[in-house]
């Protein structure tokens, strides 16, 4: 316990002084979203993940007259991604597509969207098959995710649905928003968990990953068809997301807009502790009345 | 005696001897003025609680001109872009225009709310001080009885003002504390209805039912509690650290008038200095960011005020035990956890001074305060007590640690099951051994080096005397051997 005892060389109000700032920092660590390029624990979930398989599902189909995403597609870039998938993918989606059962779904008839979504935002490939896949960069430029996107879609499946944010109505979205993705993803869209899982933050997704994401629910988000969130509801909404990046806060200091954490960290180890630095200056110490 | 002090004398005469023609209070006052406090920067912890609840007061009067206390729905078409033709309650559009049309009224709400946090959490420093020295022992454990009071009306005040503005969070928030209601065993159904008016969320007179609560009945409670917990205090006398000339039944320190009065009410600006400042800099609960309640609406990540975080780690740590009786749940899960954790934190602080009164048999009178490091044995069960609820509160933010860190959610939870009895252990023995530690060798552990003071001899050789300057050993006498330098106190 000697280092309990002995003097510090720090003066008191300095060392206050450094409380103060690492709990700032502590704000900062503990409230902000999970840096882009964070690779993913070997096993994020825990031990029980291990017993848990998402469902498979199939993506929606974007209505009819919806605007649809097209992708380059030739015989060439079909060769090259046959190349890129019996390489990177079929280890666990099966050399012809039929996936692996209690493994990895089949990607057969899943169209170009889940393709589009899981290559740009580096989600796939996952290094280990049963960890929940998050965002990552890239493994593949994009000339190769439009190759495989060609391979992969000449298997058939809907078409990639897309979302204009610009013909999106911002309060409408909110609302939307509220109704079908706070729930999960927090109302400023600030990620949060669900059972075994981390649900992300959108500070990184663009529109199309976005509309993408809702017509096909990766992972353990459920999917949503166009009668539950049509295409105005969905450009909406990715307004609304765009938004969330920049919200209004109009208190001054957002701190990272997750409401309470962050706020009880601030009033003890700012607030609080201001005031205990004063009283610690005008209040006296023993050392003082000698 | 200069110039100001015998000016400040004389305005003093002069006013007492108006008083005194009048109202005939000059004894008490003189006595009041001649108060005289110890001197110790951790007595005015307390006084920042204090000066936070007169904060509170003045900001709260403003909010209640313009609350409505009404579950009404209505549609929104204030200055928020994003409600527009939103349909919510009365209350929450109340505090909405409050918060974004009223001439500063954002500046007072988080002033308020700002305080309120800084109040609560100021009440627990004051509260870990008085334990730690023992300030709570005979004759002065009924005003740390009136304290510990105080803290659980500011809990249950704290939440009220939190709920009251309707918004998805506090709406959430009040989902929780409906349920927990609930499940108090035999009466909880009946008391929750008593409260909502019915089942959850509650019919229209719960949002007025709530506004007195929170406007009227627990501040004048608080009110007339701080009164008495000031006159216990006047009245007693405060406890002081021992020192030079300081003995059990005097006092040594600083007179009311001149000199204490304006360090406190240095203070007192200094408080609200702060709390103006988090209010103007830092945005706090921005409610038109939620949205407004519908029970049908959730959000992720839904988080108490810190000061009811403990109750949330104690709903997710306690494992899913219930009562079951002849297939009728007598008690469910929510009780543990939500009711039975916080009453049993409180009963073992307010039996604390009869039970350490038993254990040491020690019944006599105390005005001396102690070092933590003096009594070993209650300085190390405190710790550990505050290390487990501590533990609790932190199992609050599981959720957050999970998205943050990746550390999966149950596995947390097994951990902390486990933590929550070996963590205090060991914060037991290392806060024993420090203690010990201390007492043999005398120093402060918050104090700074300063110095060393050395002797240089004839031949150029340095020695080192004293490791600091304030215990010089006089060169003259060699030092002396075999005392303990813990046992006599600092001064």
């Amino acid at each position: 316990m000697r280092w309990l005892t002995r003097r510090s060389r720090v003066p008191p109000v300095l060392r206050l002084s450094l409380a103060v700032i690492l709990a700032a920092a502590s704000i900062v660590g503990l409230a902000a979203p999970p840096s882009q390029g964070q690779t993913s624990p070997t096993n994020p979930n825990g031990g029980a993940a291990h017993e848990f398989n998402p469902p498979t599902k199939s993506p929606e189909a974007p209505a009819p007259g919806d605007p649809t995403k097209s992708f380059p597609d030739s015989p060439g870039l079909r060769a090259l991604g046959y190349t890129l998938y019996q390489g990177t993918c079929a280890s666990c989606h099966g050399i012809a597509l039929q996936g692996t059962p209690g493994v990895a779904p089949s990607l057969r008839r899943v169209g170009p969207g889940p393709v589009d979504f899981y290559l740009s935002t580096g989600r796939m490939p996952l290094d280990q098959p049963k960890s929940q896949p998050l965002r990552n960069p890239p493994l593949f430029n994009r000339a190769k995710i439009y190759a495989l996107i060609a391979y992969i879609s000449a298997f058939g499946g809907p078409r990639a649905p897309t979302a204009d944010p610009a013909k999106g109505d911002l309060t409408y979205g909110f609302h939307q928003f509220t109704l079908n993705c706070a729930g999960c993803h927090q109302i400023v869209a600030r990620g949060g968990i669900t059972v075994n899982a981390q649900v992300p933050d959108l500070e990184q997704a663009n529109p199309q990953e976005i509309a993408e994401a809702v017509r096909m629910g990766p992972y353990l988000m459920p999917h949503f068809d166009a009668k539950q969130i049509n295409q105005h509801a969905l450009d909406s909404i990715v307004r609304y997301v765009l938004w969330t990046r920049s919200p209004i806060n109009a208190g001054g200091w957002g701190i990272y807009n997750i409401g309470p954490i962050p706020e009880g960290i601030v009033a003890w180890f700012i607030g609080l502790a201001a005031l205990v630095i004063v009283a610690r200056l005008i209040g006296e110490r023993m050392d003082e009345r000698t | 005696m200069n110039l100001i002090d015998r000016y400040a004398q004389r305005r003093f005469l002069r006013a007492s001897r108006a008083a005194e023609q009048r109202v005939g209070l000059a004894g008490g006052i003189k006595w009041a003025l001649r108060y005289v406090f110890p001197d110790h920067w951790s007595f005015l912890l307390g006084e920042i609680a204090l000066y936070s609840f007169i904060v509170l007061v003045g900001t709260g009067i403003f909010l209640t001109l313009y609350y409505i206390p009404s579950d009404s729905l209505v549609i929104y078409h204030g200055s928020y872009p994003l409600l527009q033709g939103e349909q919510m309650s009365e209350a929450y559009r109340s505090v909405l225009n409050l918060s974004l049309s009223v001439p500063a009224g954002l500046l007072f709400r988080q002033v308020h709310h700002w305080a309120a946090n800084v109040f609560i959490a100021s009440i627990v420093l004051h509260l870990v001080r008085i334990f730690f020295t023992g300030a709570y022992r005979k004759p002065r454990d009924f005003n740390y009885f009136i304290g510990l009071t105080m803290l659980m009306l500011a809990i249950l005040e704290g939440f009220a003002g939190y709920s009251l503005a309707d918004d998805l969070l506090s709406g959430m928030g009040l989902a929780i504390a409906y349920s927990v209601a609930m499940s108090i065993p035999f009466v909880g159904a009946q008391l929750a209805s008593l409260v909502w008016g019915g089942p959850f969320p509650g019919n229209s007179t719960f949002w007025p039912r709530l506004e007195i609560v929170h406007v009227l009945l627990i501040p004048a409670a608080l009110a007339v509690l701080i009164t008495l917990h000031l006159a216990m205090i006047m009245r007693q006398h405060h406890s002081q650290f021992p020192g030079p000339g300081r003995r059990e039944r005097n006092v040594v320190g600083t007179p009311m008038w001149p000199a204490y009065a304006l360090r406190s009410i240095g203070l007192l600006l200094a408080v609200a200095g702060v709390l103006f400042l988090l209010g103007g800099l830092v945005q706090i609960n921005p409610i038109w960011q939620w949205g407004p309640f519908h029970p049908y609406l959730s959000e992720n990540g839904a988080q108490p005020d810190w000061y009811i975080g403990w109750l949330i780690g104690a709903l997710r740590l306690m494992p899913n035990w219930e009562l079951v009786i002849a297939g009728r749940t007598v008690i469910p899960n929510p009780f543990w956890g939500g009711a039975a954790f916080p009453l049993f934190v409180f009963t073992v602080m307010f039996f604390w001074p009869a039970l350490e009164r038993r254990v040491t048999g020690d019944i006599r009178r105390h005005d001396l305060l102690e070092r933590p490091r003096d009594r070993p044995m209650r300085t190390a069960v405190g710790a550990a007590f505050l290390s487990w609820v501590v533990i609790v509160f932190a199992v609050g933010s599981t959720d957050r640690i999970f998205y943050r860190l990746g550390v999966s959610y149950t596995t947390q939870i097994h951990v902390w099951r486990a933590g929550i009895w070996v963590l205090p252990l060991v914060v037991f023995f290392v806060t024993l051994s420090a203690c010990r530690s201390l007492q043999r060798s005398g120093s402060h552990p918050l104090r700074a080096w300063q110095g060393n003071v050395v002797r240089r001899s004839a031949d150029g050789r340095l020695e080192v005397l004293s490791d600091s300057p304030d215990r010089v050993v006089p060169p003259a006498t060699e030092p002396p051997v075999g005392t303990v330098p813990g046992r006599e106190f600092e001064s």
